[in-house]
């Protein structure tokens, strides 16, 4: 059994085989991107540094404050606890991926209107966390919102305007995008 | 920070990891979820010359009921417990567990497989794999062999898994009917490790006595801890409140908390016993209620 791992092609089976180096294929934001990286390089410093993509911020650096919150595969995780190299094939989503043709998303909409933010350093990462909980749960409520952004610390506002904000984006992404009380 | 550097493979089959970690005798390290692993990297506290990717694996991320087990895949994300409905109705001692486990980011992508062998005493499922009286199934170079959970944990972070073998798959005995289980922990911050927590199991025979009971804690001692005596006194009694406080007692008493940031031992040893009693009268009601 002893070298029975399968020939290296590159591109296929992600390997550094010997050295330290690794190729990255991944899509960010709807674009592929390819690089070679060391296997040791972070998502949050692939994004950073190789993409120039610096909306994903660096906070804690240790899986606490959830400031560096992507999405990979829909699902938000904290990019400063991936390798690049285990995105390989896989669709990454940035902060600067909610924009759509120079429109913001609803939810950053109502993080501006609700002002759910203050100095901003949290809001790109609670904001992808919003984004990835209203789309299982488009109405949830404020016992649900302050669960899900358990792992998304803002140490300004006190979460009030954020899980208000969080809910208004829920409102808004409605599909009769009913205005409050406007129903007939 | 950025870990140490290493060299990367991603094995497609689970004989193929084990060809690496065998290729790599005792520099090689699985990664899994990596939220345990990558940090003890950054901070130096691991420097292996290898990973082992095993997400990569298809086929290892599943929960599945036999006639006699549950199943759970090394790389099923802590998530899938929290949204399974077959651990709802009839293992929910796991649902417990997986919403105490982290914050839901984490659990997004840490793994059951890793939070079993990991061998951190602050991790959560070992008291429950112990509580349940489950094997872990383990793939080395002999081939695969099943490991009980009384005696996987040897000292902090050193399980029975060895450096050449790669935990695939957690089996549980089937829930039967009469059955309840139930975990709970304390923390000081949302996301910390347990100051304690306490994961119990219990069955019932038709006439409502105790016929199989197991107690696990958690974050009390070097590894995850046994409580065997609290469990045993359970066994062959028709369960009433002066049996539970007596158990309690039993698993305060097979704490071994040390002082830390998390508290002194002395509270950590009486969170024990409170907790225990809170999660008998949990499982005992679920007992008691379900089949």
């Amino acid at each position: 059994m002893a070298a029975s791992a399968r020939p290296v092609t590159p591109a296929a089976s992600l390997t550094s085989a010997g050295g330290t180096m690794v190729r990255v294929q991944v899509r960010v934001n709807g674009q592929p991107v390819t690089a070679e990286v060391e296997a040791r390089t972070l998502l949050v410093h692939f994004l950073r540094e190789i993409l120039g993509l610096t909306g994903t911020h660096i906070g804690c650096d240790t899986t606490n404050c959830g400031a560096c919150t992507v999405h990979l595969d829909g699902k938000p995780v904290k990019s400063c606890t991936v390798l690049a190299v285990q995105t390989n094939g896989r669709e990454v989503r940035t902060v600067e991926g909610l924009e759509v043709g120079g429109k913001l998303s609803a939810v950053q909409e109502s993080f501006y209107e609700a002002h759910g933010l203050q100095c901003g350093f949290c809001t790109p990462g609670m904001m992808m966390t919003a984004t990835a909980l209203l789309a299982k749960n488009p109405n949830p409520t404020e016992a649900e919102v302050r669960d899900a952004i358990r792992g998304n610390l803002c140490r300004c506002t006190g979460y009030v305007n954020i899980v208000k904000a969080i809910q208004l984006a829920g409102q808004k992404m409605q599909p009769a995008a009913a205005a409050p009380g406007g129903k007939t | 920070m950025i870990p140490p550097q290493f060299e990367y493979y991603a094995p497609h089959t689970v004989d193929e990891a084990v060809a690496l970690l065998g290729r790599f005798e005792g520099e090689a390290k699985v990664l899994a979820g990596g939220h345990s692993l990558l940090p003890l990297m950054k901070l130096r506290l691991a420097d292996p010359r290898v990973l082992v990717d095993i997400n990569r694996i298809p086929n290892l991320a599943y929960i599945q009921e036999d006639d006699s087990h549950l199943k759970i895949g090394a790389t099923t994300r802590t998530n899938d417990l929290l949204d399974s409905a077959l651990l709802r109705r009839s293992y929910p001692i796991f649902t417990d567990a997986a919403q105490e486990i982290a914050d839901p980011l984490v659990r997004n992508l840490g793994t059951v497989g890793g939070n079993v062998c990991h061998g951190d005493p602050g991790n959560d499922l070992p008291a429950c794999m112990l509580a349940l009286g489950a094997e872990m199934l383990v793939v080395g170079p002999k081939g695969p062999r099943a490991i009980p959970a009384s005696g996987f944990y040897k000292e902090t972070f050193v399980t029975a898994v060895e450096p050449t073998e790669v935990l695939v798959e957690v089996r549980v005995p089937k829930a039967r009917p009469h059955q309840g289980n139930a975990y709970h922990k304390i923390e000081k911050r949302v996301g910390d490790f347990a100051i304690a927590g306490v994961a119990a199991n219990l069955i019932l025979d038709s006439a409502g006595r105790v016929e199989v009971a197991g107690l696990g804690l958690t974050g009390v001692g070097p590894t995850a801890i046994l409580a065997a005596q609290a469990a045993s006194s359970l066994v062959g009694q028709m369960p009433d409140d002066a049996h539970l406080v007596h158990a309690s007692e039993l698993a305060r008493d097979a704490a071994q908390p040390t002082s830390d940031l998390r508290g002194p031992q002395e509270y950590k040893r009486a969170m024990t016993g409170v907790l225990a009693r809170r999660v008998l009268d949990r499982a005992l009601t679920r007992a008691r209620g379900v089949g």
